[in-house]
């Protein structure tokens, strides 16, 4: 509106506008969720597959707050995704099986876990962040493993009894409910993350990742922004690994696996780091993929896999949103 | 060396500082006061320890012995932010700046956290139009104009170091650390900086570290010069011109240590 009035815009207007434009929707982001939303009517017998794709997706989104906005890496991310599905897991087991409650409980244990870790996590950089993350992630597979009477150990946990989402929608053998009920807690909190990405706080973070030098001559203590960073990913990702409980009624060990903490790394490198929406596409483009290419050779994946990493990663930053930009903008310089 | 209580307009005070990294003593028995308001310089050739004091006073280092105090009260145990939020600036003589932030956003975070509005991961930005409309004004004041909205890396050199100073600016000091603010600044661009250099408010008090002569005798009211870890003379421009000490050390008559 102000962009459309015929006198030149006040300096304060202009720098305004500069916030908005920054904070706006941007193309690739709503056809994401529109597509995600469409496949729900487009693709009826994959249900099962894409609700897991999203909730790998939510599980990006909390490690790109990290590393994408944050700088700050984390090699054993699915030690709060574990804890997460745990937590929703072992409450519906007990008796405790409103989904929400476990989301709560899973976002409240992991959030908790990740603050206790933020305490040692933000003194880190470099190469002893790396280690110390590893470390964090390698400590709770095992400790899960061997406390076999509180997780199942390497049989999963069994015996969940998860009731009806707001106590009228049950959990179908297709996956209708649990997709539904998936995509919107995870629409929700991708709508936090854009808040918050978009928040003082989140400037704070992107100043962390940009120079963490000039951070405390701002006033701005790099420690509590990045404990309350590492605090708040770790319950996304928990509240991510509550869903995975949830919607397939079953927490199997490999949650908290090293593999899982790859993954996930892997899958934000591919969509693109630093604008959440990446995370998403990635975790899609990954499961799906994994998925098509297992059922042609399922020896094959890792080389498939390799391959499009190395594809995406030589065609320039920003993975495959990135692309999508540089694309969306020679067609729009092009008209 | 006179430990009476600072006399009120006495903003940023030293008294007996000490820093020694094992037994190489970089800082020794500095005491020194800025007023309110002043123009100081603190001068000395490379190896004096400027570097050091610097950070003694910031809190990136802890002294060994002595005491910072901050508008009277006693500042040796706080923190850098802290000492910020207390209202100690400075500037870094290596551009220390957002390479991918605009000077809008840079300065619009300085702003923010001034007024406490970083720590609500919630807040949306877009409703924080104060801030950014101050951010606004201080660059405006600077004459960025269009500069202030593009990505700071890509700002021509004497930009970028007067972002310097107005990211200091923007957590409204009442003490300013200039770490040789002109340094590396073609000559065709080092007028902007003594225009904003000039153009400081002048209830701020500023310490200059330097190492231009011409920063120091335009702008310094009083000059320390630095050998060594200790201070080695105080006065006036006039006076450390003459002083036949610093000539011989530092400005480079007869023979250089």
């Amino acid at each position: 509106m102000v962009a459309l009035a015929p006198r030149i815009p006040a300096p304060s207007v202009v720098a305004r506008h500069l916030f908005l434009r920054r904070s706006r929707w941007r193309w690739e982001e709503i056809a994401f969720w529109l597509i995600a939303a469409a496949s729900f009517f487009l693709f009826p017998g994959h249900h099962v597959l894409i609700t897991q794709a999203l909730i790998s997706g939510l599980f990006v989104v909390s490690l790109d707050l990290l590393l994408g906005y944050s700088g700050i890496a984390s090699m054993g991310h699915a030690a709060f995704f574990g804890i997460g599905a745990y937590t929703a897991g072992i409450l519906a087991q007990q008796g405790w099986g409103d989904p929400l409650l476990g989301l709560i409980g899973g976002a409240i244990v992991a959030g908790a876990f990740g603050a206790l870790c933020s305490l040692l996590v933000a003194r880190l950089h470099g190469a002893a962040l790396l280690t110390v993350t590893l470390g964090i992630g390698l400590l709770c597979y095992e400790l899960a493993n061997k406390w076999s009477s509180l997780t199942g150990g390497d049989d999963g946990l069994q015996g969940m009894i998860v009731q009806p989402v707001l106590g009228l929608f049950a959990f179908d053998i297709d996956g209708n409910v649990g997709f539904i009920y998936a995509f919107v807690v995870i629409f929700i909190f991708y709508l936090l993350a854009r808040r918050l990405v978009n928040s003082p706080f989140g400037l704070a973070l992107t100043g962390i990742r940009e120079n963490i030098r000039r951070v405390p001559a701002l006033g701005i203590s790099v420690r509590f922004q990045l404990m309350m960073a590492f605090t708040i990913s770790a319950a996304v990702a928990g509240v991510a690994g509550a869903l995975l409980a949830e919607t397939t009624q079953y927490v199997a060990l490999e949650v908290l696996s090293f593999d899982r903490s790859i993954s996930v790394l892997i899958m934000l490198v591919l969509g693109g780091i630093g604008n959440l929406v990446g995370g998403m596409v990635g975790a899609m483009v990954f499961i799906v993929a994994r998925d098509q290419l297992a059922a042609v050779n399922p020896v094959y994946w890792n080389f498939w896999l390799g391959l499009i990493l190395c594809v995406v990663v030589m065609s320039g930053a920003g993975g495959i949103v990135g692309f999508l930009r540089r694309l969306g903008d020679r067609i729009g310089n092009g008209r | 060396m006179n430990i009476n209580s600072a006399s009120p307009e006495t903003v940023l005070e030293t008294r007996g500082l000490h820093k020694s990294f094992g037994a190489l003593r970089v800082t020794q028995d500095v005491s020194f006061r800025l007023p309110q308001g002043a123009r100081y310089a603190l001068i000395g050739p490379n190896g004096a320890g400027k570097s050091t004091l610097i950070n003694l006073l910031t809190g990136v280092l802890a002294p060994s012995s002595g005491t910072v105090l901050l508008n009277g009260s006693d500042v040796t145990r706080l923190r850098p932010e802290e000492r910020v939020r207390r209202g100690l600036a400075r500037t870094f003589q290596i551009n220390t700046l957002f390479p991918e932030l605009s000077p809008l956003e840079a300065a619009t975070l300085a702003i923010c956290q001034r007024r406490g509005l970083c720590i609500n991961p919630f807040r949306a930005l877009s409703g924080c139009d104060d801030a950014i409309d101050e951010a606004q004004a201080l660059l405006a004041d600077f004459d960025f104009g269009d500069d202030a909205g593009r990505p700071t890396h890509e700002l021509p050199y004497g930009r970028q170091r007067l972002l310097e100073i107005v990211l200091a600016l923007a957590a409204k000091p009442k003490v300013l650390l200039l770490d040789e603010p002109a340094a590396g600044v073609p000559q065709q661009e080092s007028a902007e900086i003594f225009t904003a250099i000039e153009a400081l408010p002048s209830d701020v008090a500023v310490l200059f570290i330097e190492h231009d002569m011409d920063v120091v005798f335009r702008f310094a009211q009083r000059i320390t010069v630095l050998v060594a870890g200790r201070i080695l003379c105080e006065g006036t421009p006039d006076e450390i011109a003459n002083h036949p000490e610093v000539r011989e050390v530092y400005l480079g008559d007869g023979e250089n240590v």
